[in-house]
């Protein structure tokens, strides 16, 4: 868990640009991350291969912020 | 008619990034064309490009040299991931061309009055090649969501608005080689007819990628004999001239209508007089053989321009270093200057940058204001032996300075596409 949860903040952290203490498991990645739907479908991807797991469709509109992310990938994995 | 006039202009092109270091070094003579290094091109006929330097190092950039390439400067690295270099290279002039010009639209109606024009002969064909390769080996789930936007042509001048907040016509022009021209006479005809009183315009390429380079081979069109001395390939009108070389980078200018920048107190770097187009019907990569579209060109722009034939001092000729269209397109401009030849220079400068395709017209029509607000003529480097005689003066191997009040920038494109300007010194 705790590994998954420092993966997916590299991750977030990368790919959003945005500052490492702000990437809390609360903040949702649209308003409280900036990101805009196309970041968020990169990101479900950088996931996807970080992981090596599929996240189809119907969950990615699930996964609104960090901690719905960290807890998805950490039930698959 | 509203007059229109330049009064910004950013270059970044393969002698250098930025517009007086581009200029001084072409004044100067220097070559921007090397041998490929940003890929594999061992087993391609065409080994070398005009590559812009980076401070990286890469294209013969590197860090101690100012005027080296900084993509950082322009756009963070996760923004750079997200599109092709041709849109990196036009964001990087039209910064530069935006702050030369010193406009910056507060009020809304100043925004709506603002807008951009610049195109791309082929867009983002690396990140199309690339893409394609990810779509075979890992499937449709891997592709980007940032694929399309990222390689659109019409992309530069939807980042280049969105950047600056320019909310006037927004548009792209795509003619092959001629694009950057086109950018620049239809946008002087938009601020014309009233659309506009600014528009940010000109051409951006970045095909220098293994698939560019094979596919202009396959046409013939490229220069092969020069893999082991590249600065001397691009060599227009030389008997030893084997096809043209492929540049990099773009040209983006401000224009603005005359009484709108005389009021703002804007430094004029010169008048677009004149814009002429016309069609080949000929052939889809040849040009017609009787020079009559670009002749036709030339004559619509100086007829426009209500300048006649003796006015014009500077023709930056197409001239791409190819076997049949160089002389082709001299023999044009003689029969359009007619008495006059012998008093004007006529120079390619494709032959120190390579040919920059979309962004050529673009960055050659910032040459021809920068000759008009210097008086200097840069030169066609590398004649050494013109294959034919020319009454023109093409302008071998240095610059010449003399006053020049008029400069035509011709330039043509596969399909037949031809485009010429007149632009004029401004009192």
């Amino acid at each position: 868990m705790a590994d998954v949860i420092e993966r997916v903040k590299k991750i977030v952290v990368e790919r959003l640009e945005v500052e490492a203490d702000k990437v809390v498991e609360a903040a949702t990645f649209q308003e409280d991350l900036g990101a805009d739907s196309l970041d968020l479908v990169e990101l479900v991807m950088a996931f996807e291969e970080e992981f090596a797991i599929e996240i189809p469709d119907e969950v990615q509109e699930q996964i609104n912020s960090v901690g719905d992310a960290v807890k998805f990938i950490t039930e698959r994995v | 008619m509203r007059r229109v006039v330049i009064t910004g202009i950013g270059l970044t092109t393969p002698l250098a990034n930025g517009r007086e270091a581009s200029w001084s070094r072409l004044i100067e003579g220097q070559s921007g064309v090397g041998r490929i290094d940003t890929f594999d091109a061992d087993d391609l006929a065409c080994q070398i490009a005009g590559q812009v330097p980076w401070k990286s190092g890469r294209g013969g950039g590197s860090e101690d040299d100012p005027a080296s390439f900084d993509p950082d400067a322009v756009m963070s690295a996760k923004e750079r991931r997200r599109i092709d270099e041709f849109i990196l290279y036009g964001m990087a002039a039209a910064d530069e061309a935006v702050a030369d010009s010193g406009w910056t639209p507060e009020t809304d109606d100043e925004k709506f009055r603002t807008g951009v024009l610049i195109g791309s002969g082929i867009g983002g064909l690396s990140s199309i090649a690339d893409t394609s390769i990810v779509l075979h080996e890992k499937g449709p789930r891997k592709i980007s969501p940032f694929f399309i936007p990222g390689a659109l042509i019409n992309l530069v001048s939807g980042q280049v608005s969105i950047k600056h907040g320019f909310k006037g016509p927004n548009h792209a022009v795509v003619t092959a080689c001629a694009t950057g021209a086109h950018a620049i006479g239809d946008s002087a005809r938009l601020i014309a007819s009233g659309d506009a009183d600014v528009m940010v315009a000109g051409g951006t390429e970045a095909a220098v990628c293994r698939i560019g380079i094979a596919g202009f081979v396959a046409c013939r069109a490229m220069s092969t004999s020069y893999n082991d001395a590249p600065e001397t390939a691009s060599r227009p009108y030389d008997e030893g001239r084997d096809g043209f070389v492929m540049g990099e980078g773009a040209g983006i200018l401000v224009l603005e209508e005359y009484e709108h920048a005389k009021a703002r107190g804007a430094k004029i770097y010169a008048e677009v007089a004149g814009y002429g187009l016309s069609g080949d019907a000929y052939h889809i990569t040849s040009p017609d053989t009787s020079g009559n579209g670009g002749e036709r060109a030339m004559r619509s722009a100086l007829e426009k321009s209500g300048l006649s034939a003796s006015d014009i001092d500077y023709v930056n000729a197409h001239g791409t270093s190819t076997p049949a269209g160089d002389e082709t397109e001299v023999r044009a401009v003689e029969r359009v200057l007619g008495d006059h030849a012998k008093n004007v220079n006529l120079s390619s400068t494709k032959s120190a940058i390579g040919h920059l395709l979309g962004a050529a017209g673009a960055v050659e029509t910032a040459f021809c204001a920068l000759a008009i607000r210097d008086n200097v003529v840069p030169p066609t480097i590398n004649l050494e032996n013109p294959s034919f005689e020319a009454e023109v003066n093409l302008t071998p191997k240095t610059a010449v300075k003399r006053e020049i009040k008029a400069a035509v920038s011709n330039s043509f494109g596969f399909g037949g596409t031809n485009a010429a300007l007149v632009l004029k010194q401004v009192d």
